[in-house]
C-alpha cells in the first residue's frame, strides 16, 4: 500500500516538475510548486494540511534571515515546531540588526538565505529590480494569502504584477497612548474627531499641569521616521487613500499641496510649544529624544498623549499595565474629516523566497497560512505579534493592544494603508524622507522640506 | 544549495591542507637547485601567495570599485562620470565634503598639538606614569564605546528638565541654558571632533614622548649652556629634533581621520549635518542601495588618502632610517 502511495506521488510530482519548466517558458506570473516526492512525515495528521503534499523533506533544510533579534526571535523559532514535525524539515533561523544592508550584499554577491523576512516592500521592489535574485511564490502560497489576507496586503508583496512574498506579522501605527486612569481622573473622554483632540491637547495644556503631547523621534541613522508616520496618518485622513497611494508611486509630486496641508496639521501639534514636550522640553527636544523614550513621561504623569504604532507596548518598562483600565494603553488616532472611512496605517514583513526547492516552497506556504498565525500567537506569551492574516484567533493573542490591532487589522471597513515610507525607495523612504522631517521639527518650514524631498526623488 | 558551518570550515581545511602541501613541494624542489634560476624560482614561491591574495582582496575590489563608480545604482548601465558630478554639485553631499575637510584640518593638528604640549610637559615630572597612563587609557576604548560614553556627556534635555548630562548639567550649574551639543549645526561637528582627538591624543603623545627621549642630551646640554631655555627650547631644539616623528603622528592621525565612521555612525547616524566621506559611502551604497554613488564617494575617500599615505610612508622610512 504505502508502495503504491509513494509512486503515486512520484508521478505527481514528475508532473508537476514538468508543468514548472513549461510555466517558465510561457512566462506566467505566478510561481509553480515543486514537491519532494515520497510520503510527507505528516500524512495523516490533521494539522499537517496543505504541507503533505510536497512529500518527505526529511534531512532538508530551510535558511531564514530575517531582522529580529532576541528576545523576540525565541517565538519565531518556536512557532516552526509543526512545520518541522508535519515535513521533516528543519528551519535555520538567524537574525541580524544589520539586515538590511546584508541582505542586499548577500544577494548581489549569489549567496542568498532560502527566506528573508523583509519588512519594507520597497526593499522588495528594489530586492527585485537590482539583484533578480528573488524568486516568485508558488500557487500554494498565493492561494493561501487570497484567501487569508486583503487584497491591499498581496499587493505588498508583488513587483511588476508578479507576486512574490506572503505577509507575515504586522503592526498598527494608528494609535495614540495615553494613561486611563489620567483621563478617568481629569474627566477627559477620548477624542472622536481630530478637532476634538486638538479641543482636548487645549484644555490639558490650559490647565497648565502638564503639556498634552511628548514625542521622541531620536533613532540612530533612522532618525526621523516617526515624524513620517504622523505624517502619512494625516494625509490618510485628510486626503484619502487614493492620492495616498499616487503619492507613494510618486504619480503627484511628493510637495504637493495635499501633502503640505497635512503635514502643517501635524505642525499644529508637534511644533507647538504649548503642546509639545511633556516632561522632556519643547519642541526641538522632540530631536534630541529617543523614539522609546518618547512616551514615557505619561508614566511619570508628565504628559497626556503619545502617538506612537502597537509595538510601543514593548518600551513601557517592566511591571506596567498595559490594558483598558490599566496605566496605559492606546486609542485609534480619530479622523480629521468623515470623507475618507478609518484610514489605518501600518506595517509589516513579508516572506520572500531566494529558491525554489520544495523545502522552501512547503515553508512559504506554512507561513502564508492560518496554521502558522495561530501557531506563532500561541508562541509569544508576552504578547507583541499581530497579523492581518484573517485566519489568526484573536483569542489566542494574550496582550489587549494586540488583540485591539488585529481587531482593527481584520476590520472591514478600515481603509488599510502601509507606511509610505517603506514603500518608497529606499533613498526617498529611508533617507531623505527621515532627514527632511527631522529638519521640519528643528525648524526648517514645511515647504522647503517637502520640495527638499522632491528634488532628491528623480 | 545551502551548506553547513561545519561543512564550510571542512572546505576551509582542505584548502589550507592544500596550499601547504603545494608550498612545501616547491621549497622542496627549489632548495635543491642552487642557481640563480633557483633562487628566482624561491623568492617566487614565497611572494606568490602573499602576491595572490593581495590581488584578490585588495586589487580586484578596488578596481572592481572603480569601474562601479561609473556605472549606475544597480551598477547595470554606464553613466560616466554623472556620479562624480553629484557628488561635486548636490547641496547635501557637499556638506558631507565640507565636514570631511573640517575633521581633516582639526583633528590631526589639534590630536598632536594637544599630545605633543603634554609630552613636554610631563616629560621627566615625577608622576610621569600616571599622567601618560591617564591620557593613554581613552586609546584602550573602540571608536563606537569612545562615541557612546560622549553621547551621554552630551545628552540634551530642556534647561527646566532633570539632566542626564555630564555637559550640560555643568553647564546648567554655571547658570547657562543647556546645549544642543549633537543636534545643533554646524558645531556638533566640532564635538564630534572632540571625541577623536579625546582618543588619538594619546596615541600622539606616546610617540612624542618616545622621540623627546630620544633628542640627545649634549644638544639639549649645549643649548641650556647658551642660555636657552623655555619657549625657545621648545621651539628651536625639541620639535626641529622631533620633526619627522611629528609628522608621522600628524599623517597617520590625518589617515585615521579619514576614515572616521564609527563616531558618526554612533552619535548622528549621519543626521543633522554631521556625515563625513567614510560614512556617506556606506549611507549610499548600503542603506540607500545606491551602488554607483557610493563606489564614487569611496573612490573619492581613496584619492584623499593615497598621497598622505604616500607621505606617511616616506617619512616613515626617514625615522626608520636615523
Amino acid at each position: 500500500m504505502r508502495s503504491t502511495t509513494s509512486r503515486r506521488v512520484a508521478a505527481t510530482a514528475a508532473a508537476l516538475v514538468m508543468g514548472a519548466g513549461l510555466a517558465a517558458c510561457g512566462g506566467d506570473d505566478g510561481g509553480t510548486t515543486n514537491t519532494a516526492g515520497g510520503t510527507s512525515p505528516g500524512e495523516g495528521n490533521a494539522e499537517c494540511e496543505g504541507l503533505t503534499e510536497f512529500g518527505d523533506l526529511t534531512g532538508t533544510s530551510v535558511s531564514v534571515y530575517t531582522s529580529i533579534v532576541a528576545p523576540e526571535d525565541q517565538p519565531h523559532i518556536d512557532s516552526y515546531e509543526l512545520f518541522s514535525e508535519c515535513t521533516g524539515a528543519e528551519v535555520r533561523y538567524e537574525g541580524s540588526k544589520e539586515f538590511e544592508a546584508q541582505l542586499v550584499v548577500r544577494a548581489r554577491s549569489g549567496n542568498p538565505p532560502d527566506i528573508a523576512y523583509i519588512p519594507q516592500p520597497g526593499l522588495l521592489r528594489s530586492l527585485v529590480e537590482d539583484t533578480g535574485a528573488v524568486v516568485a511564490a508558488p500557487d500554494t502560497v498565493a492561494a493561501n494569502v487570497d484567501e487569508f489576507f486583503g487584497e491591499d496586503w498581496k499587493s505588498y508583496g508583488t513587483v511588476d504584477g508578479t507576486f512574490y512574498a506572503a505577509p507575515l506579522g504586522a503592526n498598527v501605527k494608528s494609535f495614540v497612548w495615553y494613561s486611563p486612569s489620567m483621563f478617568a481622573d481629569n474627566g477627559w473622554e477620548i477624542p472622536e474627531t481630530w478637532d476634538d483632540m486638538v479641543a482636548l491637547s487645549e484644555e490639558i495644556a490650559a490647565a497648565g499641569d502638564m503639556k498634552p503631547w511628548c514625542a521622541g523621534i531620536a533613532s540612530g541613522d533612522a532618525t526621523g521616521w516617526v515624524i513620517t508616520d504622523w505624517l502619512e496618518d494625516a494625509m490618510l485622513r485628510d486626503a484619502g487613500a487614493e492620492t495616498y497611494d499616487q503619492w507613494v508611486a510618486h504619480e503627484i509630486p511628493f510637495n504637493d499641496d495635499a501633502v503640505a496641508g497635512s503635514l502643517d496639521r501635524v505642525g499644529e501639534i508637534l511644533l507647538n510649544d504649548d503642546f509639545v514636550n511633556g516632561g522632556l522640553g519643547d519642541v526641538r527636544s522632540i530631536v534630541d529624544t529617543t523614539f522609546q523614550d518618547g512616551g514615557l513621561p505619561i508614566l511619570a504623569g508628565e504628559c497626556a498623549m503619545h502617538r506612537q504604532a502597537s509595538f510601543y507596548a514593548a518600551n513601557w518598562p517592566e511591571g506596567t499595565d498595559v490594558s483598558e483600565d490599566g496605566d496605559v494603553f492606546a486609542f485609534y488616532l480619530p479622523p480629521t474629516n468623515d470623507q475618507n472611512g478609518t484610514p489605518v496605517l501600518g506595517g509589516g514583513e513579508f516572506a520572500a523566497a531566494f529558491s525554489d526547492r520544495p523545502e522552501v516552497q512547503a515553508f512559504q506556504t506554512y507561513l502564508a497560512s492560518d496554521l502558522w498565525a495561530n501557531e506563532k500567537a500561541k508562541a509569544t506569551p508576552g504578547g507583541g505579534w499581530v497579523s492581518a492574516n484573517t485566519g489568526l484567533d484573536v483569542a489566542n493573542l494574550v496582550s489587549p493592544i494586540d488583540q485591539l490591532s488585529a481587531e482593527i487589522l481584520q476590520d472591514p471597513e478600515a481603509v488599510f494603508r502601509f507606511d509610505a515610507s517603506d514603500l518608497m525607495p529606499a533613498a526617498i523612504g529611508a533617507g531623505s524622507f527621515w532627514r527632511e522631517m527631522t529638519a521640519w521639527v528643528g525648524g526648517r518650514s514645511t515647504q522647503e522640506a517637502l520640495t527638499n524631498v522632491e528634488n532628491s526623488w528623480n | 544549495m545551502t551548506m553547513g558551518a561545519g561543512e564550510k570550515f571542512l572546505q576551509m581545511l582542505a584548502v589550507m591542507a592544500i596550499f601547504v602541501a603545494v608550498l612545501a613541494v616547491v621549497l622542496v624542489l627549489t632548495s635543491r637547485v642552487r642557481s640563480t634560476v633557483g633562487r628566482f624560482l624561491q623568492t617566487t614561491a614565497f611572494l606568490l601567495p602573499a602576491g595572490l591574495l593581495l590581488l584578490l582582496g585588495l586589487l580586484y575590489p578596488a578596481v572592481r570599485t572603480v569601474v562601479e563608480s561609473f556605472r549606475d545604482r544597480a551598477s547595470r548601465e554606464w553613466v560616466g562620470l554623472a556620479n562624480y558630478e553629484r557628488i561635486f554639485t548636490d547641496d547635501a553631499l557637499l556638506v558631507v565634503l565640507r565636514n570631511t575637510a573640517v575633521w581633516v584640518i582639526l583633528t590631526p593638528i589639534l590630536a598632536t598639538g594637544i599630545g605633543l604640549i603634554y609630552a613636554v610637559l610631563i616629560d621627566r615630572s615625577r608622576f610621569e606614569r600616571f599622567a601618560k597612563a591617564l591620557i593613554f587609557l581613552p586609546m584602550a576604548i573602540s571608536l563606537v564605546g569612545a562615541s557612546l560614553i560622549w553621547k551621554f556627556v552630551y545628552a540634551y534635555r530642556g534647561t527646566e528638565q532633570a539632566q542626564i548630562g555630564l555637559a550640560n548639567q555643568i553647564l546648567k550649574g554655571l547658570g547657562f541654558d543647556t546645549y544642543r551639543f549633537i543636534s545643533d549645526p554646524p558645531w556638533n561637528t566640532v564635538f564630534l571632533i572632540v571625541i577623536l582627538i579625546w582618543v588619538q591624543a594619546g596615541f600622539a603623545m606616546t610617540v612624542l614622548s618616545a622621540a623627546i627621549k630620544a633628542i640627545p642630551d649634549d644638544i639639549v646640554e649645549a643649548a641650556r649652556l647658551d642660555g636657552v631655555g623655555g619657549w625657545r627650547m621648545f621651539r628651536h631644539i625639541t620639535v626641529p629634533s622631533i620633526q619627522p616623528s611629528l609628522i608621522v603622528v600628524l599623517t597617520t592621525i590625518t589617515i585615521a581621520t579619514l576614515k572616521v565612521f564609527d563616531i558618526v555612525r554612533t552619535t548622528t547616524g549621519g543626521n543633522f549635518e554631521t556625515s563625513v566621506l567614510a560614512y556617506e559611502f556606506y549611507n549610499q551604497g548600503f542603506r540607500a542601495f545606491d551602488n554607483g554613488l557610493g563606489a564614487a564617494l569611496a573612490v573619492v575617500l581613496f584619492a584623499l588618502v593615497v598621497p598622505v599615505v604616500v607621505y606617511n610612508v616616506r617619512q616613515m622610512r626617514k625615522v626608520e632610517a636615523r
